[in-house]
């Protein structure tokens, strides 16, 4: 069976795919649909959704469009999301990957380093740090990656703690090939499928880090967000609703997309397993 | 002997259907046998023959997505097919009963063993607390487990491997059933602890009069226990008769060369080494495994190597025998390197290999290659069979284009041409091995360990790849490091055998001398315990 069947086999994954899809297109259509800067006041504040043309959802405290906020928000949720699990990524894998293969000191020492960012609350250390680096795009992504790797680099050192004595590894150790060479192209390669399913629910935390920064007012102040645009309205939340509750539904339905799909994932990758659940 | 009766479990054209997608769609086809009361029925057959699925069937133990879709099984009159799950249920174990080949993971780890077989008698709602706790003594008494006792109050980890089967033994009896399922009972055992759990079953099968059906792959043991046998192949039943008169008589070729394929029918030739340069010289090797203490609990020391010393001729074969736990499998990863010896002296042809270290060591291991015991474990999924086998040669500095070209030659070299860009899931697992032969060819070594490599393998698959080392010995003149818990192969293949014991040597000498003349107790009690020995001897 193809990847992509084992994959669509799962109903909730196929699902989360399209939405994920959905919002997807929404963000690369938002400079065609709504070419002006979301900030832009474009009508009378506290516009219903609904009750003007070309004002599908309403427009914010200030006359802000909040369809057009939401379009635009989206594409900073996704790059956010992506590029933070990347950093993380580049940070936890070879971290763990080292610690596992070596053990010994070595793992001891950089599990203790892991620890210390574990140690602190995932949310408090990203206020610090971004409040430190004054917010902007570039300190929120470093900050979330900051807090999100120290599980890849134990997941990763498990896997390659249980990977390092199989036979195959040892019969490349015995032809000669060198510690980097057994890393990269013997164990990693089998280690891939934990990664990009922890990454892609990697990815939903990290939007919804995004949202709770911007919301306690550490967004990055030139680019409109979903976070942003909840924390700005929760002051009003009982004069205007929508204000609150559309990007609460996008955030909802991303996160919920992101971990249907790497349950998908999950399955597609670990076809035995999968087997067993169902 | 027991014709006259009527049979005790009656299988009668019974096919068992697999899932869809399967390598075929019945795992047994119109299979037809009987059990006899106070006869043991040996079912013989190799991996995927459906040798076991019979017996699962008959269990009501099938795995999900398999079902019988014909025949029946009679067992005392009932359709043992048509019953409902919680009819089967106060059947097993009641009045059949079944052991299984790994005893560790058949038997609870974190309960005592006494509570295990009381939960027999709970299950089926019989005696009190105290009478079970009673009769599980009285069981583990009759299976013959040292000091019962204390057994009673210990957990499966604390006990051997022979001790265990025992324990599944004494469940499976509990309840005096009146026919025992056994599926390959002593295939994870040591040769010793095989032949007395296979003299328990038909000690205690002579003494309670029970039907046994005993499932194996090995003609030794069926030559050891059976009355009757039954050979299985692709699902279907082969031959069928008296044991002798098949041991003796095979009438089907599948059969003869099962038989034959036992490496066993030799005493080892005489067969003197080419020239007498040592090239592997071990000397006063030792080996300790620490285990480091914690809290609760104290150090721990186990003196895998002790003092071992010996040396390999150029192009000779050495056997090294000995249980699990002798220390033989320590000693091939200690000469290969993957393991650091604590002391003596360990050269290669004049090289002294022990104290390489890092970058040195990796240089000059191409030198001594290792073939791996388990053909599934041994190469990585992820990379084309190809690939597995030039990267050795690629990391000691050959271009690609030319590693390449000598993998294409060595698969063809071990029979398997043409087929260097599949991955390892598409072959079999004697393909696997041959393919792990051909990577440790592609280093062009000095001298190949090949730790326990036919163990994993059916007997006639065994066969194959002993006579293609045998080939390749004769054509590269290869020297071979042989490790191996089994006399009969290591009697085909080597020139010289070394018993090991707790980590020492216990004698070594020329392999027809170490079969014929065994000088060590322990060596009589090795070549003893070998199943289907006396047939053989009577045979001759």
């Amino acid at each position: 069976m193809s990847f992509f069947a084992r994959f669509a086999q799962n109903r909730g994954a196929l699902f989360g795919l399209i939405i994920l899809l959905g919002i997807i297109v929404m963000a690369i259509l938002a400079p065609l649909v709504f070419p002006e800067s979301p900030w832009r006041m474009v009508q009378r504040p506290f516009l219903p959704p609904m009750e003007v043309d070309g004002f599908l959802l309403g427009t914010d405290t200030m006359g802000r469009n909040v369809a057009a906020g939401l379009m635009h928000g989206a594409w900073v949720s996704l790059m956010i999301g992506l590029v933070s699990t990347l950093v993380a990524l580049m940070i936890g894998v070879p971290l763990g990957a080292v610690a596992g293969y070596y053990g010994g000191l070595i793992d001891d020492g950089l599990m203790r380093f892991t620890e210390f960012f574990q140690t602190i609350p995932n949310f408090a250390l990203a206020i610090v740090l971004v409040a430190i680096m004054q917010p902007s795009i570039t300190s929120i992504v470093l900050a979330i990656a900051i807090v999100s790797w120290p599980p890849v680099a134990r997941l990763v050192r498990a896997e390659f703690m249980s990977l390092r004595n199989r036979e195959y590894v040892e019969a490349a150790r015995l032809v000669g090939q060198s510690n980097a060479t057994i890393i990269v192209r013997q164990i990693l390669p089998n280690t891939l499928s934990p990664i990009i399913v922890l990454a892609s629910l990697m990815v939903a935390t990290a939007i919804l880090l995004e949202s709770a920064l911007s919301f306690v007012g550490l967004g990055d102040p030139n680019v409109m967000s979903w976070g942003y645009m909840i924390g700005a309205a929760r002051t009003v939340i009982r004069q205007a609703w929508w204000l609150s509750f559309f990007p609460g539904v996008a955030i909802l339905l991303t996160v919920l997309a992101l971990n249907l799909v790497g349950e998908g994932l999950d399955d597609a990758l670990n076809p035995k397993l999968a087997r067993e659940r169902s | 002997m027991t014709d006259t009766q009527t049979p005790l479990l009656s299988l009668r054209h019974l096919s068992i259907s697999l899932p869809k997608g399967a390598d075929r769609a019945l795992a047994v086809e119109d299979v037809s046998y009987d059990v006899f009361r106070g006869e043991i029925l040996c079912v013989v057959g190799e991996s995927g023959s459906g040798k076991s699925m019979a017996a699962n069937a008959v269990m009501g133990l099938l795995p999900k997505g398999v079902y019988a879709s014909g025949g029946e099984a009679i067992f005392d009159d009932q359709d043992l097919l048509k019953l409902s799950e919680h009819q089967h249920r106060t059947l097993r174990g009641l009045r059949i009963g079944m052991i299984f080949q790994e005893p560790m993971t058949a038997l609870n780890p974190l309960m005592r063993v006494g509570d295990q077989i009381a939960e027999v008698f709970e299950a089926h709602g019989q005696l009190s607390g105290r009478e079970r706790q009673q009769q599980a003594l009285a069981l583990l008494t009759e299976v013959g487990i040292p000091q019962p006792d204390k057994a009673i109050r210990a957990y499966p980890f604390q006990l051997s491997g022979g001790q265990r089967q025992r324990v599944m033994i004494a469940m499976a009896l509990a309840l005096e059933p009146e026919l025992l399922i056994a599926d390959e009972p002593t295939t994870a055992l040591d040769v010793t602890t095989q032949a007395q759990i296979l003299e328990l079953i038909r000690d205690l099968q002579r003494r309670r009069g029970m039907a046994v059906m005993f499932i194996t792959h090995d003609f030794g043991v069926v030559a050891e226990v059976a009355n009757r046998v039954c050979v299985m192949r692709h699902g279907k039943i082969v031959e069928l008769g008296e044991a002798d008169e098949v041991l003796k008589h095979p009438r089907h070729d599948y059969t003869r060369a099962l038989i034959e394929a036992i490496p066993s029918n030799v005493i080892p030739e005489a067969r003197g080494a080419e020239t007498d340069t040592a090239l592997l010289e071990v000397k006063g090797l030792s080996k300790v495994f620490r285990s480091k203490g914690g809290l609760f609990k104290s150090a721990r020391e186990v003196h895998a190597l002790q003092d071992v010393s010996f040396s390999l001729v150029k192009g000779e074969t050495i056997g090294i025998v000995g249980e699990s736990g002798s220390g033989k499998s320590t000693l091939g990863r200690c000469v290969v390197r993957l393991e650091r010896p604590d002391s003596g002296t360990l050269s290669l042809s004049g090289t002294d290999f022990m104290h390489l270290q890092g970058e040195s060591l990796r240089r000059e291991r191409h030198r001594v290659q290792m073939i791996f015991q388990d053909p599934y474990a041994s190469l990585n999924p992820r990379h084309r069979v190809g690939y597995a086998i030039a990267q050795g040669p690629m990391a000691n500095g050959m271009s690609k284009a030319q590693a390449f070209a000598k993998a294409k030659e060595l698969l063809a070299l071990v029979g398997l041409g043409g087929t260097d860009d599949r991955y390892p899931h598409e072959f079999s697992g004697g393909q696997r091995q041959r393919i792990g032969i051909a990577r440790a060819l592609a280093m062009e070594p000095e001298l190949i360990v090949a730790d326990e490599a036919v163990s994993a393998l059916d007997v006639s698959i065994q066969a194959q790849i002993l006579e293609l080392l045998e080939e390749l010995k004769q054509k590269l003149s290869l020297s071979l490091l042989f490790i191996t818990h089994d006399l009969r192969v290591a009697a085909q293949i080597c020139d010289r055998i070394i018993v090991m014991q707790h980590g020492r040597i216990v004698e070594q000498g020329p392999a027809r001398e170490v079969f014929l003349a065994p000088r060590e107790v322990y060596t009589r009690e090795l070549l003893d315990a070998i199943p289907g020995r006396e047939h053989e001897l009577a045979d001759a």
